[in-house]
């Protein structure tokens, strides 16, 4: 069935409602209505988040609209003026009993070992009013039991009740029809296609809703049973969507997230990273105690001995080469009052600026804050037009794909995507401007040029720039999520496209930073030349001086400079607090010899990294669901983590490895608490202003948006440069401009670190266009020659119609093939050559 | 017995072996209405087609005109369905029309979409009719060579395609909304009505005029004689001439073009030009008088004439104008499981009341004729039947999404209420069997 704009509603009316009248809105579902009410109808199809279909029947209810009662289901109907319900007459009762007789004449009843029992409506529905006894003497419906649909879902097709939530999910939702009915009838099942596994990023949230324990999920399959379970709510920190989850665990042990629908954010779905990353918190090898590093090993200590070897090294630096020789790289799994905990400790403490939450591969921290910023629901607002400048949503913010994919599919937003390479979302983009790496900015500016220009810009046709104009021309406000499509190349390009865009009226920003939670970390100092609260040194000094020992005087250097710094052998000592260059920094190389030009590395994590297993210090950091707090999703908004188990062994939360060292360097930070930080925070941050009480007066499950009213002080404003952008490079025949992304499933510690998950990363190799390939001469998957400007490598090479010619495409972080090897960070673009093992080569 | 003697309207071809190719159908006046309309208005033709009382054959008897009309004004396109799909059991009036007299349909399809102002037609025809398909597909070839069909049709400033689409097995799309569906790729499933009305929201959320192939076929001899000569015929609002498809016990099974209204079902099943009488001259048990869906007519109906309201009346339907008849040697239990069966076999599954509960009562039908029965099964049948339909009245009323679900309800309720007796005798033979052996214990399952 063909789409339709989702129901607006609007305007007030009267039903009679069991006997009373109560207002109702126009537009409205009579099962909302009611639910608002405080009547409740049984239901197993209807979904608030999905379109109504009206299949399983159990809603129905007598309603006169003036011809008589007749049945009719609550969830298709929507309210009427002087509409006369009744849920509880007796043609109700008896049709929705009949209803939920049918449902369990063929139902298998193994409640008792099914993971669904104790949370499952078919079951509820049944202690309440279903009979006691089965009239239904025939043999049941059998079916193989649970056969896996993916690496992720297993489906039982004897307990599936045929809401049709999953298939509906599957492709209204998700846009992965993958699941479907098949056969008709009683003999109607869900299934897969022949050799087609589910194989989708949003699986679980099947799972999630299928009213029965029809679809199960391998990571929690027989693991506990719901009444079992404690539960906090918590936010997904796996990326900085910032999905409300609630986070179940039993016995000490987290053993599933289940999302929590906010209305401005998730609507309830997950993607399966976050979903099922609850493994990673559980994981064997999380550290659990100190390591110091003694003849040349790292050796298990106790916290005493570790905090003070750190502080030494600390000390050491200070005195003998003054702040500048200490830099500090990381920040965004943090929470916000670890985030401030850090930015107090290395700023206001040990004095340098040289402090970074990114990895190189992030924006500019005064665009992030400079730009005028918009929320979710304002991109995915009716009527406008949001311009895509940035990396795949649905491989590195899935939720959010899911948000703008239901804002063009449904409410009439048009989108226009900027990017090197076909994305999840290039099908139902208005206009999909598939670039060449680099020419960006020539994109955005004949974007905002004058229509009818008739030439192409950056490799896209006029054609398609001017169905792009005409969108934004068609009125309604213009939002941009913004981010870094590819770190193949520089970020000035992308930072030069932002700026042409913000001149075009009424346009606000997104930013599509990746990391948990960089946004918190960006807003509370954690990068150079800020302070807590969106100010820069000047603009924060004298609102810290009674809080802070000291501010530095001048801007420290971002993480690439750091490393630079470091591989010269300028930087002395490097705190990694939760960070992994040698896995993240796009160029591999320097990442290698920065750490190896340190004097001491001191880290904290939560497993055992490649770049902290080079430290001389490691100390075991608490991670999700075992510390409290807020944390900051890529809107801005600030919402409250939730404790629900204790870390592994000793390790203990990043902001008590701030205080600890601080007090070993001999200061007192102040904090005996969180909540004393955020205090602290609410005080010390502008931008912040209020959060505590905010917070504690808001809805848990929605959060707040910072900073709460209007921008920032004055004096204070962020305003940033538009860097010279590097300049072009001409393109020629025999060389390929490299693209780098990120697919979902990489080797991260999420995904590395959580079982279910391991096998699903892609697997690293490079991805050419048809053309391209076809003058390479060799076959899918044979290894060539990749001579990048720093080395030459052999890796596999696959057809991949989303590369456009000219362009080789490359995943970040994944086995096989490893982007960040290729990468030159120093030059604007990375261009290779490629050539099979026997001297053909390929390019445009 | 009268039968009055009226000239065939739509099966007036039926004796030409060429009357399905162009130059035959021209050789006896095909297209002339097509010509008249182009001269005419679309709303005139439109008037024509409303002022004379089609009522739609392909079930639910609604007259034509008025349902062109029910397009939202201003909302283009609109689209003109065609229900090809017959599969009703003892149905194959459609058959006949598409094999038979292809050109017929098409004319009629043309001044639809004239009259209504649909750019585009889709006609879709049932799976398992290969030579309709072949004899359509063929005749369309034919009218779009000779510019009766496609781009400025005669020379006019109208335009019509019409798009072919064959079925793939499933009685259920001969329902309009899941006809829609698969037409759109997607799984042949009704949609709810209301807000599905095709009318307003049909093919691609377009407004649709389905309609049936035999309703059409109907259009051109309208337009050529006009409407009231139409009205001439019949009796009440059941006008014009209908095509009814005898078969069961009769001895001259077949499909008859009558006088609409006026003849009776005594004169269709038993007039030698007809279905000639009851087969070794026994007693009429029961009849269907429209499809496997309505309930039965027994003896006493048979005076009843074939008209609409009338029957309506009497508790049944003309439905989609089949008739079946069962004489005095009918096992009606077993008559009833074979229609029973039909229904669970064809429920597409999307409802929870039709899925399940089409199979329960076929099961517990077998299980009774297997000698399996237990006393408190016909109870049980009727409770069954009340949850798919609650009331088990006419017309039913329904917790499922279409009428499918309610069809299984009417031979049940109809064979029980007339002939309990033979149920309960079946029922007490297996009580007695059991007895006499060794009594079998039945597991009756609990919920957990
Ligand atoms: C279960 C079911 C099966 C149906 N099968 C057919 C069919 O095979 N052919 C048909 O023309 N109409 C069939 N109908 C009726 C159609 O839904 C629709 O009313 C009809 O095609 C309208 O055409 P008419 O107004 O010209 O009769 C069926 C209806 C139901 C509920
Ligand atoms: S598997 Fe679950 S969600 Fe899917 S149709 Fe069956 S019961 Fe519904
Ligand atoms: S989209 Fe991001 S925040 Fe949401 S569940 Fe996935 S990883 Fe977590
Ligand atoms: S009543 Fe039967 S055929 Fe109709 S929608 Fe429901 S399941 Fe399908
Ligand atoms: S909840 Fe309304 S029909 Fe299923």
């Amino acid at each position: 069935m063909a789409d339709e704009t989702s129901t607006q509603v609007t305007g007030e009316l009267t039903i009679t409602l069991n006997g009373t009248q109560v207002d109702a809105r126009k537009g409205e579902l009579l099962i909302a209505a009611a639910e608002r009410h405080g009547v409740y109808i049984p239901h197993f199809c209807y979904h608030p988040r999905m379109r109504p279909v009206g299949m399983c029947r159990m809603c129905i209810v007598e309603v006169d609209t003036g011809r008589g009662p007749t049945l009719q289901p609550s969830c298709m109907l929507e309210c009427a003026e002087g509409m006369v319900v009744d849920t509880e007459s007796d043609v109700t009762s008896k049709a929705q009993d009949g209803i939920l007789e049918f449902l369990l004449i063929n139902h298998p009843l193994d409640c008792p070992v099914c993971d669904k029992g104790g949370e499952c409506p078919l079951q509820d529905q049944t202690m309440a009013y279903g009979p006691g006894e089965s009239r239904f003497v025939e043999s049941k419906r059998h079916h193989e039991k649970p056969i896996p649909i993916s690496d992720l879902v297993l489906l039982d097709r004897e307990r599936c009740i045929l809401c049709d939530r999953c298939t509906r999910f599957a492709k209204e939702v998700a846009g992965d029809p993958l699941i479907h009915f098949i056969n008709r009838g009683n003999h109607t099942e869900v299934n897969t296609f022949p050799d087609e596994p589910f194989a989708s990023y949003f699986s679980g949230n099947t799972v999630q809703i299928c009213p029965v324990g029809a679809l199960t999920a391998t990571p929690y399959r027989f693991k506990a049973r719901p009444w079992d379970l404690e539960q906090v709510e918590s936010t997904c920190q796996t990326c900085s969507v910032g999905c409300r989850v609630a986070v179940q665990s039993s016995r000490n042990e987290v053993l599933r997230y289940v999302g929590v629908d906010s209305d401005p954010v998730n609507w309830g779905w997950l993607c399966d990273k976050g979903r099922f990353a609850f493994e990673s918190v559980n994981g064997d090898e999380r550290l659990g105690e100190p390591l110091v590093r003694t003849g040349g090993e790292l050796r298990p200590a106790r916290w005493s001995e570790a905090i003070a070897s750190a502080a030494e090294v600390l000390q050491s630096t200070l005195t003998a080469h003054g702040p500048e020789a200490i830099g500090v790289i990381g920040g965004a799994r943090l929470t916000n009052e670890a985030a401030y905990a850090w930015a107090k400790l290395a700023k206001g403490v040990l004095g340098t600026d040289n402090v970074d939450a990114q990895l190189g591969d992030g924006l500019p921290a005064e665009v992030v804050l400079g730009l005028p910023s918009a929320t979710i629901d304002e991109v995915c607002a009716p009527g406008g037009t949001v311009i895509v400048l940035g990396p795949d949503t649905k491989e590195e913010l899935p939720v959010l794909f899911l948000r703008l994919r239901h804002a063009v599919l449904n409410d009439g937003v048009r989108l226009i995507e900027i990017a090197p390479t076909a994305t999840g979302l290039s099908a139902i983009a208005t206009a999909s401007l598939i670039h060449h790496p680099g020419e960006t900015a020539e994109v955005a500016r004949a974007l905002v040029g004058q229509p009818g220009l008739g030439t192409d810009a950056g490799g896209v046709n006029s054609a398609a720039l001017e169905v792009a104009r005409a969108a934004i021309a068609a009125g309604g406000p213009v939002r941009v999520v913004l981010g870094r499509a590819s770190v193949a190349e520089s970020v000035s390009w992308t930072v030069e496209a932002a700026s042409i865009l913000s001149s075009i009226p009424d346009t606000s920003f997104l930013m599509a930073l990746r990391r948990g939670n960089v946004r918190g970390a960006i807003d509370l100092g954690l990068s150079p030349g800020l302070l807590p609260g969106r100010v820069t040194l000047d603009g924060g000094r004298a609102n810290l001086s009674g809080l802070w020992p000291t501010v530095p005087a001048t801007p420290g250097m971002d993480t690439t400079a750091m490393l630079t710094a470091a591989a010269e052998g300028h930087l002395r000592t490097l705190v990694l607090v939760g960070a992994d260059p040698l896995a993240d920094f796009p160029d591999r190389d320097l990442a290698r010899r920065a750490l190896a030009g340190v004097e001491t590395i001191i880290a904290t994590d939560t497993y055992l990294t490649g770049s902290s297993s080079l430290a001389g210090v490691v100390l075991p950091a608490a991670g999700f669901a075992e510390v409290s707090g807020t944390t900051t999703n890529l809107e801005g908004r600030v919402s409250v983590l939730s404790q629900r188990v204790t870390p592994p062994g000793t390790a203990r939360s990043d902001w008590a490895i701030a205080s600890d060292l601080a007090r070993a360097l001999g200061v007192d930070l102040g904090f005996a608490s969180v909540e004393d930080i955020l205090t602290e925070i609410s005080s010390a941050a502008p931008s912040h202003a209020g959060l505590a009480d905010a917070l504690a007066s808001s809805s848990d499950t929605d959060g707040v948006v910072v900073p709460l009213s209007g921008p920032t002080p004055a004096d204070a404003l962020l305003s940033f440069t538009v860097p010279t952008s590097d300049a072009l490079l001409p393109r020629h025949s025999y060389s390929l401009r490299l693209v780098v992304g990120r697919k979902l499933y990489d080797e991260g510690t999420a995904v590395h670190h959580s079982p279910a998950m391991t096998n699903l990363p892609v697997g690293g190799a490079l991805r050419l266009n048809r053309y391209d390939f076809d003058r390479l001469g060799v076959a899918e998957g044979d290894l060539v020659r990749v001579i990048a400007p720093a080395l030459t490598i052999e890796a596999p090479v696959v057809v991949d119609p989303a590369v456009p010619r000219g362009s080789a495409g490359a995943w970040f972080n994944q086995d096989g093939l490893c982007a960040a090897d290729l990468i030159d960070i120093t030059a604007p673009l990375t261009v290779l050559q490629v050539e099979s093992l026997n001297g053909q080569g390929a390019g445009s | 017995m009268t039968v009055s003697d009226v000239a065939p309207i739509i099966t007036s071809r039926f004796a030409n072996p060429d009357a399905h190719t162009l130059s035959g159908y021209r050789a006896t006046g095909g297209y002339q209405a097509l010509a008249k309309a182009l001269s005419m208005s679309p709303e005139a033709v439109a008037n024509e087609v409303k002022e004379a009382s089609l009522l739609g054959r392909g079930g639910a008897g609604f007259p034509a005109g008025v349902k062109w009309g029910f397009c939202p004004p201003g909302v283009w396109p609109r689209y003109l369905v065609v229900n090809g799909d017959e599969s009703e059991p003892g149905t194959y009036k459609d058959r006949m029309l598409m094999e038979r007299d292809p050109h017929q349909l098409i004319e009629g399809v043309l001044l639809a979409c004239y009259a209504v102002g649909c750019g585009q037609a889709f006609l879709y025809v049932r799976g398992e009719m290969a030579l309709a398909q072949e004899r359509i597909a063929a005749a369309l070839n034919e009218a779009y060579a000779a510019g009766l069909v496609g781009r400025n049709i005669m020379g006019s400033d109208f335009s019509v395609d019409v798009i072919l689409h064959w079925g793939a097995g499933a009685y259920i799309v001969g329902e309009e909304t899941a006809l829609i569906e698969s037409l759109e790729g997607e799984r042949g499933m009704p949609r709810l009505k209301p807000p599905f009305f095709p009318a307003a929201k049909g093919l691609y959320m377009q407004p649709t005029i389905v309609n049936n192939v035999e309703t059409l076929s109907n259009v051109p001899w309208i337009v050529n004689n006009g409407a009231a000569a139409y009205n001439e015929l019949g009796a009440e609002a059941s006008r014009g001439t209908r095509m009814f498809a005898v078969s069961g016990h009769v001895k001259n099974p077949g499909v008859f073009e009558v006088e609409f209204g006026t003849t009776t079902f005594r004169d269709i099943i038993f007039d030698p030009r007809y279905a000639g009488g009851i087969l070794g001259d026994r007693a009429v048990k029961a009849f269907i008088p429209g499809g496997a869906s309505a309930p039965w007519f027994f003896e006493e109906h048979l005076d009843l004439p074939l008209e609409k309201g009338t029957v309506d009346r009497a508790g049944s339907m003309l439905g989609s104008g089949a008739i079946v008849v069962m004489d005095e040697t009918t096992d009606v239990v077993r008559a009833c499981l074979s229609l029973v069966r039909f229904f669970a076999h064809e429920s597409c599954g999307k409802c929870t009341p039709c899925r399940e509960g089409t199979t329960w009562l076929e099961r517990i039908l077998t299980r009774i004729i297997s000698g399996q029965g237990r006393p408190t099964d016909l109870d049980l049948l009727l409770d069954v039947s009340d949850n798919i339909s609650p009331g088990i009245a006419w017309p039913p009323k329904q917790t499922t999404i279409c009428p499918l679900g309610p069809s299984a309800v009417s031979p049940i309720s109809s064979a029980l209420t007339r002939f309990r007796g033979e149920f309960e005798a079946l029922i007490d033979d297996a009580v007695a069997a059991r007895t006499a052996v060794t009594p079998v214990e039945i597991t009756v399952g609990s919920h957990g």
